[in-house]
Order: structure tokens, then C-alpha cells, then sequence
């Protein structure tokens, strides 16, 4: 079963923890917004994203199972 | 290990229980915490809903803890722990048995000296405290003073110039946030206040607040009278302490805990409370958001491995302020001028929207500080993390 990383957009204020936890997966560029560079990223960046989103200060980021 | 006690069910005690199960603890956490409500955010109770936004919007827990079959003891207060009987009790009365205990009892907000709580007078950490503030802001009273500009103070000064209060600032400090981020930054700090309308008074404390039933204003140290319907005190906090007094646990400016979060055999700490061993830095307490998640996950981890298989809790800080118009970001830890560190632009101009500086030591990078550039401040970040020469980011920086 694969995932899916959700960024809501919304609550997104560019705190870029999340860059500092997974670089493979997010980026924010220098127009300070928020990229997400893989949607799909694989099983072994998995402990990686759950990070992410635990750490996120404004709780923008979620994981759906597919 | 079966049943595990966490004390502080804030940030750092929710983030070791949820780590407790993601490590595949399957006996009982107990999460014991004395407000009556489960965790929640605290950074926008000075920024967000101090200035109207829904207060359910802080919830962290509910979002979160569906799956981790948590024993929530909440609106319960420690008392008191038994190291050799491996029991907490609490102010009820009952004693909680622990086969694992982590401590995350975080910090409470200082008072000022001859404190006398009174009509118009405001500390803020809890919910209930920003409810109260916000409460007593939506009366309309014209003149706010806040006491002290550090992070909570200035936060809390730039939502009530937001509100269209009238607000002053007491800081017995020369620059606001001087002591965190140097003279130049907390200058340009002060900047920022007073574009926005903040009456900033440096250089004074405050001597007594007047008023009997309701407050009517603070004397500074220096004589003066500033008159006000409202005074928000925000001079930082104590970590929560008292409860293991008699324990026998090492407490000394936080409970003191080794680099890899253990306090003492089944005991580990985390967040506001806990100072631990950094090997990058010496002696480390930290109360940010960042580090209350950080080393909260590292204290359920730890409570868990063995002592061969520990791991070192050995971050580079990172926390943020939003003050008026201006997002500050800071990773790593700022040595000042008073310690030998010096402070280079890098990105960016002070005075600029947005500008990064560097702070550095001994030919090394010890700090950035970003200025409403997160996307640079969060590459320092991790620079920081391998080890970053002064010269080499110099130049690199360099266009």
C-alpha cells in the first residue's frame, strides 16, 4: 500500500521544519513557498514524512494511505 | 516495561507517548497533566487567538491520538515521586505506579517581585490565561502596558497594536531580545516595534505595578508613572520543579538529565524542563516549540532502549517569532558580542523586508537568524547540523 503526502496549503506559513527533516520530499524555495517534490515518495522515506508531520508547527502536512 | 507515566501533557509529554507506541510500546501510558484540557499549541495563544482566531484551532491531541490508546489523566496535579517505590503521587491524594516515567512538566510563567494577583493584571502561558487576556482586550481598554520584550512580551505587544490598543513596553534591557540575539538585531527589533506604534521603554524595569483591586499602571524603576488598564507580564518562565523536591533527582535550573535524555534509571526528561548534556553545546535547556516535540520523542525513545543502545539528543535549536510584520527565525545558538561573537549579514540588509545574518565563534558558524526569509534560514539550518566554517559561509553568502 502506497501514501500520499497532503500539504494544506492554507495553514502552510513556510516554518520549513518539514525541509529540514525530509530535503527529498520538501522544499521551500526562495520565494519562501512551500514545494512538494515527490507526492508518492517511497516506503523508505516513510519514517521521514511521519516526522515531518508530527513536527510541523501548524499541523499542515498529512499522510493518506492508498 | 508495562505501564508507563508521563508527567506533562503538553507538547513534550504527548510527543514521548506518541513515540511510545510508534516504537511499539504496548502496555500503558498514562499521561498526567494538570490542565484540564488534552494537548494543545501553545505559540498562537500570543499571536493567533490572542487576536480573535477560534481557540479550538490549538488543539494538537485530538487531531492525533485516535490510535494510542492513551490513559489521559487530565485537570491532575503531581505532587510528588518516590524514585526507590517507582510511584507519582498526585494532589489527590492517589499514587500512580511506574514501571517508566518520563518528566515533562515544562515551566511556569515568572512573577514579578511582590506579585499580587489583581483586576487587569496578566500573565500569559495557559489557554485559560489567553482566554482571560483576550477576554479582558475585547472589553476595549485603551492603554496596555506590557513588562518585559522578549519573545512572549513582543508577541503579545504586536497583537495588541493589531487590536489598536495603545501599547508600551517595559524592558530593562538596552534592546529587546538583547540577551538572546545580540544589541544589532534587537535593535532592529526595537525598530520594528516602533514603526508599528509601540511605546518602547528600555533601559527600565519595573518597580511596583499600581492599583488595589484593579490595575492602574506600573512605576518604573527610573520614576516614572505609565498609566494603564491593562499590564501583561512576560519576563519568562521557571521550569516546574517543586514537585520533585525531596526526590533525590539532580534539579538545577530544569531536572538535569544526561545527552541522551535519561535522568536516572527508567526516568527520562524532555521540553521546558529538562536541562540536559549537549555535547555540541554544554549544559542545554531549551523552551520552544521545536525542542518540546524534538526531545520529546527522544525521551519516549530512550525510555525503551537499553543503555548500550541509547541515543545522543544532540540537536541544533531552531525556534521562530512573528512580531508585527516580521517572521524572525533563529537555528543554532547565537554567541553575542559579550562572548567574543561576531555578527555578519549575509543575505540581505538590516533594514531590508528580509535579510539573514550569521553569528559566529572561534572561526565557526554558531547561528542564523533569519529575517522573513525562511526558505535561507532553513539551509543554515542544516548546515549547521554537519558543522559550518565562518570563512566557508562567508564567501559562499558572497555574490
Amino acid at each position: 500500500m502506497g501514501y500520499k503526502v497532503v500539504v494544506d496549503f492554507d495553514l502552510c506559513e513556510s516554518n520549513a521544519i518539514c525541509m529540514g527533516v525530509a530535503p527529498e520530499v520538501f522544499e521551500v524555495r526562495d520565494d519562501d513557498f512551500l514545494y512538494v517534490l515527490q507526492e508518492h515518495p517511497s516506503e523508505e522515506l516513510r519514517p521521514k514524512v511521519e516526522e515531518a508531520v508530527q513536527r510541523c508547527p501548524k499541523q499542515a502536512i498529512s499522510i493518506e494511505d492508498e | 516495561m508495562r505501564d508507563i507515566v508521563i508527567v506533562g501533557a503538553s507538547i513534550a509529554g504527548f510527543s514521548a507517548a506518541a513515540e511510545l507506541r510508534a516504537q511499539g510500546h504496548d502496555g500503558a501510558i498514562h499521561l498526567v497533566g494538570e490542565e484540564p484540557v488534552r494537548t494543545y499549541e501553545r505559540p498562537p495563544l500570543s499571536k493567533g487567538v490572542l487576536g480573535g482566531e477560534d481557540p479550538t484551532t490549538t488543539e494538537w491531541a485530538a487531531a492525533r491520538d485516535d490510535d494510542l490508546d492513551l490513559d489521559w489523566l487530565v485537570g491532575e496535579r503531581a505532587v510528588g515521586l518516590d524514585v526507590g517505590g517507582r510511584t507519582v503521587e498526585l494532589a489527590t491524594g492517589e499514587s500512580l505506579p511506574y514501571d517508566g516515567l518520563v518528566i515533562a512538566t515544562g515551566a511556569s510563567p515568572r512573577r514579578l517581585p511582590g506579585h499580587r494577583d489583581r483586576a487587569g493584571l496578566h500573565l500569559l502561558r495557559s489557554l485559560d490565561d489567553c482566554l482571560g487576556l483576550r477576554a479582558d482586550l475585547d472589553a476595549g481598554p485603551e492603554r496596555v502596558v506590557v513588562v518585559g520584550a522578549g519573545f512572549i512580551g513582543g508577541e503579545v505587544a504586536a497583537t495588541c497594536r493589531l487590536r489598536g490598543h495603545e501599547v508600551t513596553v517595559v524592558e530593562p534591557l538596552s534592546q529587546p531580545l538583547e540577551r538572546v540575539l545580540g544589541p544589532t538585531i534587537g535593535a532592529a527589533v526595537a525598530d520594528v516595534h516602533r514603526a508599528a506604534g509601540v511605546d518602547l521603554r528600555l533601559g527600565t524595569g519595573v518597580d511596583a505595578v499600581l492599583g488595589d483591586d484593579h490595575v492602574e499602571g506600573v512605576r518604573t524603576t527610573d520614576g516614572a508613572v505609565i498609566e494603564a488598564d491593562l499590564v501583561v507580564v512576560g519576563i519568562g518562565v521557571v521550569p516546574n520543579t517543586a514537585w520533585l523536591d525531596g526526590s533525590g533527582l539532580a534539579v538545577e535550573d530544569g531536572i538535569r538529565c544526561d545527552a541522551t535524555t535519561l535522568v536516572a534509571p527508567g526516568i527520562t526528561a524532555a521540553g521546558d524542563v529538562a536541562s540536559w548534556d549537549s555535547p555540541r553545546y554544554g549544559r542545554l535547556r531549551i523552551e520552544h516549540w521545536d525542542n518540546a516535540v524534538d526531545m520529546g520523542r527522544a525521551a519516549g525513545r530512550r525510555l525503551l532502549a537499553s543503555d548500550e543502545g541509547a541515543e545522543v539528543y544532540d540537536p541544533v535549536p531552531w525556534f521562530w517569532s512573528d512580531q508585527h510584520d516580521v517572521r524572525v527565525q533563529v537555528a543554532g545558538r547565537p554567541t553575542l558580542p559579550d562572548q567574543g561573537g561576531d555578527l555578519v549579514v549575509v543575505d540581505g540588509a538590516i533594514g531590508d523586508d528580509r535579510f539573514v545574518a550569521l553569528y559566529g565563534r572561534d572561526g565557526q558558524v554558531t547561528g542564523a537568524l533569519g529575517w522573513n526569509w525562511p526558505a535561507k534560514t532553513v539551509r543554515y539550518r542544516m548546515a549547521l547540523e554537519q558543522g559550518l566554517g565562518w570563512d566557508e559561509a562567508i564567501s559562499a553568502a558572497s555574490p
